[in-house]
């Protein structure tokens, strides 16, 4: 009798907590249904429709003929190309910035001085740093091309201009620009690796690569899946450095991301159902690929226990 | 004797105490000095645009590497300062800074405090749902929200940037409850105790102690609005409200045609000044900020 009283009272408690706490949380659940949520199933609406902003969009309604329209247009597979071979950088980031990090992590002065060095570039504004490399890639005057003719006598490469050489020059810059973060991230997960496992190693007469090898890598591998999703993720989604360094997409669309294909559509062609429908086709993407990461996250991340 | 070195081994300046050998200094000496190379052509660039931003147009043109410009001239950066839509974008830029700073930073913190301290049904599901939303590109949502801004009739104003940054930052909720979770959880039952309502325990008890933590996230939501782009590009469609990034970049390319290089790179390390001035004063925060996000 006495105990059901007691709980009765709790939960009274427990329901004023409760109501609180909705209220607490509920600024950003708003936020989340009016400008994410909303604007999804919206764009899945709209990506089934001729809809330019203008007409109607239920009045127009096409069924699934954007996206197959889409699927059969040459610039959004350059663009789908263009956005993979970008991403050749993540795998040169990572190794760069690992073996960085693994210097940083032995005993040398100016740590933390070489540390903000390479974090620089991050913390830059992505539309400065575009527009100066943009100016480091001119072909005339710009700084690559003054070295490359003060060490060869012949004039460099037109970086932007052409079709291969400005792929060259996207993932060049965007390893600049990540570099740093890699760095520290790689720096965070070495020093979290106990001392004594290399020192065991060292008995068991173990030489750097199999220390390499057998500890490093794999201890690190939270470290290297977390940095390969976001970059994944985030290099689906390159849009700003292409729209300043090459504006109109470079010669034949050669610079042109899917990000930029979607944005030249809808805010430049007026095309806002078909450019919804390469927006639920990026969300998809991006969807599998965290789902697939994930679901391979347990078969090669190995952590200390 | 045997915990003795156990507690050697495991101590943390076990690897200055190791004696380090000559060969492993003569490596250490090498890994430095190639690092040290590397850093420097890290910021060459950087370097580079500020000495641009010095030059005439004939030491640009040249053809030539420079990187003392002789004469120095600060003349671009006064032109730049003079442009009426530069000074406007530096001002829409604070305008946006600020409601959204101080709105979403409010928002954020109380729903981290409700996630890391208070009981209430589906908790956890609620988080992961608010967590998950991170993974959703912006390009995802851009054509929906302009479509919905400008039904509203906000896209000749700062609203949809203010706006949506009013009902908080998930990133920022996420450390924010990191951080609570170190904090005692007794304290709620004192607050209580002492008269306290859940939103004065809030206020009186938990905001000043997570001063810190929230400090950074401020900082870096303040880097992070400062360098946009994407969005103020999509939705502001009237040049008096563009934001700083808008108008360096229309600078890029209306005086590129003019080969104003010089004016063009003084623009950019004006816009550039703001964030790593922060950056190099609060750097130990920042990068640790950053480090812990990767190992969480």
């Amino acid at each position: 009798m006495e105990k059901t009283k007691v709980k009765v009272q709790m939960s009274e408690m427990a329901k004023r907590e409760e109501r609180w706490a909705w209220l607490f949380i509920a600024a950003p659940f708003i936020g989340f249904l009016c400008f994410m949520a909303y604007p999804i199933v919206f764009a899945v609406v709209a990506s089934m429709s001729r809809w330019t902003g203008i007409n109607s969009l239920l009045g127009n309604m096409v069924g699934l003929r954007n996206y197959i329209e889409i699927l059969q247009d040459k610039n959004f597979w350059t663009a789908m190309l263009n956005t993979v071979i970008y991403m050749i950088g993540i795998p040169i980031g990572m190794i760069l910035g690992g073996a960085i990090a693994m210097g940083l992590n032995r005993k040398i002065p100016m740590k933390r001085a070489l540390t903000t060095m390479y974090y620089v570039p991050v913390v830059s504004s992505l539309v400065a740093v575009s527009i100066l490399w943009a100016w480091v890639f001119n072909y005339d005057y710009g700084l690559l091309n003054t070295i490359y003719k003060f060490l060869t006598g012949n004039h460099g490469p037109n970086w932007l201009g052409d079709e291969t050489m400005v792929k060259v020059a996207m993932i060049i810059f965007m390893t600049w620009k990540g570099l740093g973060t890699s760095i520290i991230l790689y720096l965070a997960g070495l020093q979290n690796i106990p001392r004594d496992y290399y020192e065991a190693a060292e008995i068991d007469g173990a030489n750097g690569w199999q220390k390499l090898r057998n500890i490093t890598v794999p201890l690190l591998s939270p470290v290297t899946f977390y940095i390969l999703i976001t970059s994944l993720i985030g290099g689906f989604q390159v849009f700003v450095e292409v729209q300043v360094m090459v504006p109109a997409g470079g010669k034949n669309y050669s610079a042109a991301t899917v990000v930029f294909y979607l944005y030249e559509k809808a805010f430049e062609h007026g095309q806002l159902g078909y450019g919804s429908a390469i927006a639920v086709i990026l969300a998809i993407i991006i969807f599998i690929i965290t789902a697939l990461n994930f679901w391979g996250q347990d078969k090669w991340v190995k952590t200390i226990d | 004797m045997l915990s003795k070195t156990k507690i050697k081994a495991n101590s943390k300046d076990y690897q200055t105490a190791k004696v380090v050998t000559p060969r492993e200094r003569f490596i250490n000496i090498v890994v430095f000095v190639l690092l040290l190379l590397l850093a420097v052509v890290m910021v060459f660039p950087l370097i580079y645009m500020v000495a641009t931003s010095f030059m005439t147009k004939n030491q640009i043109l040249s053809g030539s590497l420079t990187l003392f410009p002789d004469p120095i001239l600060i003349g671009k950066y006064s032109e730049v300062l003079n442009k009426a839509n530069f000074i406007s974008g530096i001002f829409n830029t604070i305008k946006v800074e600020i409601p959204v700073l101080i709105i979403g930073g409010f928002t954020s913190s109380l729903a981290a405090f409700a996630f890391a301290k208070m009981n209430f049904r589906g908790k956890n599901m609620l988080f992961l749902a608010l967590l998950a939303t991170i993974m959703i590109p912006f390009a995802v949502v851009m054509i929906p929200q302009y479509v919905l801004f400008s039904k509203l009739g906000w896209t000749n104003s700062l609203l949809p940037l203010i706006i949506p940054g009013c009902f908080g930052n998930v990133g920022m909720i996420f450390f924010l409850r990191q951080n609570l979770y170190s904090i005692p959880s007794d304290l709620m039952d004192a607050a209580k105790l002492d008269g306290c309502n859940y939103f004065t325990t809030y206020l009186r008890v938990f905001l000043p102690l997570m001063k810190g933590a929230l400090g950074t996230q401020l900082m870096l939501w303040f880097m992070g609005i400062w360098n946009d782009y994407l969005a103020p590009t999509i939705f502001l469609r009237s040049e008096e409200t563009w934001t700083l990034q808008v108008v360096i970049r229309s600078f890029n390319s209306y005086y590129a045609i003019q080969s104003d290089y010089a004016l063009i790179m003084a623009a950019s390390v004006i816009a550039m000044i703001p964030t790593l001035l922060l950056f190099f004063i609060f750097q130990r925060v920042i990068i640790e900020s950053i480090a812990i996000s990767g190992i969480k």
